[in-house]
C-alpha cells in the first residue's frame, strides 16, 4: 500500500515493526516503531508519557515526508 | 498400449478463427489431432495417442463458464481419458483461463492427471499453479518449439506413474509444496558451504529463494508541511466498533475509509482492532497505539501541518496478499488525491 501510495506521488512514511519486511516489499520512507502491538505507544508508560512519545514519533514522520529523498531510507525514530 | 489423451484448445489455434470467433462454443473433434496436438503427437508416436481434440472460443470460454465447463466435462466423462492437456496458452489471458480452469475441473471430477502450460505473468498461471501442473512457455507462440517437447516429456513422465520432481528441474510453476528430502550435508554444513562461495565470488543457489519485488521511486517530498493535508492510513485494522464494513480479521478482502472528523482521540469504546496477527489488548485498550490520531491532532493545533484528513483508511494487513494490498493502495492514493491529500502516514503492525 506505501508503495501503491508514493507511486502516485503521494509521499508516505511507513512506520512499522519489522523493518526487513518493509525494506523487502520497497517502502521508501521507513520510520521504525515501537512493537507489532503497538506501533505508536509504549503500554509501560502513563498516558501523558505515551502521548509525549507518539508526538515525537509523529514529529519523525513529518520530517520524513518532507524530506527529499534518492532511495529507500530507514529514518531515525527517536 | 497407448495412453489415451484428450487435448484443449482454443478457436485460433483450431484454425477457426481470430478475435472474430472467440465467441466459438464447444467443439468435440473425435478422432483428431489438432494444431499444437500435432506437434506433441509426433513427440509421442506410439506410446501416447490424442483421442479427441476440445476446441472452444475464449470469448465464449470465458462469459459462458459454467456452461462451457458442463459440456466440454461432459464430454470428458464419456471418452474416459488417462489425461488432459490444455494448451499451450502462452501469455493469451482467456485462453491460459480457460486452459486452468478446465484442468483445474477436470482433475477434480475425474480425478485423472491434467497439464497445461503457459507464461508465468498469464493469469492463468497465478489462478491456477497450486492446484494444476503448469509449464512455463514464453511469452509467445514463437516458444512453441521449446514447449512442446517439455509438455510431451512430463506428460509422459506422469501417465507412466513416474515421481515428479522439484518445479526447476521439471519447468512447472511452484505448488507451494514442501518435500522433505535427505541430503548428504545437514543445513548447518550446506549453509557454510553457500557462504564460503559467496565470499570466494563463486557461483551459488539458494534453498529459500526471496520473493522479489518491484521498485517504486520515491514520491516527491512536501515542500510545506505546515500548509499541508495528511491522511492516516494502517493496516493494522482500526476500525469503528461493530466493524461496519465486516473487514477479515486475515486476508482482507476490503479496505474501508473512516470519518473522524471532530474526534481528537481515539478510544477504545469508538474503535476497534479486528486484526487477527497481533494481541489486540494494547490497541483496543488504547486505538492511538496503531493509529496515532490523538498525537496528530496536537500537531495539527500546533500549526506543525495543515490539516489532518478528515478520514483515516484501513484495512487488515494479516496474510493479506501484496497484490490485494496493492489494489487497495491504488484505490486509496485516487481517493486521497481527490481529497487535495498531499502526504500520509501509514502504520503496520
Amino acid at each position: 500500500m506505501v508503495k501503491a501510495l508514493e507511486k502516485y506521488g503521494i509521499p508516505t512514511v511507513h512506520v512499522c515493526s519489522i523493518i526487513p519486511i518493509s525494506q523487502t516489499v520497497g517502502a521508501n520512507r521507513i520510520l521504525p516503531s515501537v512493537a507489532i502491538p503497538h506501533p505508536t505507544g509504549n503500554p509501560s508508560l502513563t498516558h501523558e508519557e505515551e502521548l509525549a512519545l507518539r508526538k515525537k514519533m509523529m514529529n519523525k514522520a513529518l520530517e520524513a515526508l518532507s524530506q527529499k529523498i534518492d532511495d529507500q531510507t530507514v529514518f531515525k525514530a527517536l | 498400449m497407448a495412453k489415451r489423451v484428450v487435448h484443449y484448445i482454443n478457436q485460433f489455434y483450431a484454425g477457426i478463427g481470430g478475435e472474430e470467433k472467440a465467441d466459438q462454443t464447444p467443439i468435440l473433434k473425435k478422432g483428431e489431432v489438432v494444431g499444437p496436438g500435432q506437434a506433441l503427437q509426433a513427440l509421442w508416436k506410439d506410446d501416447v495417442e490424442i483421442i479427441a481434440t476440445i476446441v472452444c472460443g475464449d470469448s465464449y470460454f470465458a462469459d459462458n463458464q459454467d456452461a462451457a465447463l458442463a459440456t466440454i466435462l461432459g464430454w470428458m466423462e464419456e471418452l474416459k481419458p488417462d489425461a488432459l492437456v490444455a494448451g499451450p496458452a502462452f501469455n493469451a489471458g482467456r485462453y491460459g483461463l480457460a486452459c486452468g480452469t478446465l484442468c483445474d475441473a477436470v482433475a477434480a471430477k475425474l480425478q485423472i492427471p491434467v497439464v497445461t502450460a503457459m507464461y508465468k505473468e498469464n493469469p492463468g498461471t497465478e489462478m491456477f499453479h497450486k492446484t494444476v501442473y503448469i509449464l512455463e512457455t514464453g511469452i509467445s507462440a514463437t516458444s512453441m518449439r521449446q514447449t512442446a517437447p517439455k509438455m510431451a516429456a512430463f506428460v509422459k513422465k506422469l501417465l507412466a506413474g513416474e515421481p515428479i520432481g522439484f518445479p526447476e528441474e521439471e519447468g512447472y510453476f511452484p505448488q507451494g509444496y514442501r518435500v522433505n528430502v535427505f541430503t548428504e550435508k545437514n543445513g548447518a554444513e550446506r549453509g557454510v558451504d553457500l557462504l564460503l562461495k559467496k565470499l570466494k565470488g563463486e557461483p551459488f543457489e539458494t534453498e529459500l529463494p526471496m520473493p522479489v519485488f518491484d521498485r517504486v521511486a520515491p514520491a516527491p517530498a512536501i515542500a510545506d508541511i505546515q500548509h499541508a493535508k495528511i491522511a492516516l492510513v494502517t493496516s493494522g485494522g482500526i476500525v469503528p466498533t461493530g466493524n461496519p464494513d465486516r473487514i477479515e480479521s486475515a486476508n482482507a478482502s476490503k479496505f474501508g475509509k473512516y470519518d473522524i472528523s471532530g474526534v481528537e482521540d481515539l478510544t477504545g469504546e469508538q474503535f476497534i482492532t479486528v486484526h487477527g496477527g497481533y494481541d489486540p489488548v494494547y490497541a483496543l485498550e488504547d486505538p492511538d497505539r496503531v493509529l496515532p490520531l490523538d498525537a496528530v491532532r496536537e500537531l495539527e493545533k500546533e500549526g506543525k501541518i495543515g490539516s489532518l484528513f478528515n478520514y483515516f483508511y484501513a484495512t487488515v494487513g494479516n496474510t493479506t496478499a501484496v497484490s490485494r494490498a496493492e489494489k487497495y493502495g491504488e484505490a486509496i492514493a485516487q481517493d486521497m488525491l481527490k481529497n487535495g491529500v498531499q502526504g500520509a502516514i501509514l502504520t503496520s503492525t
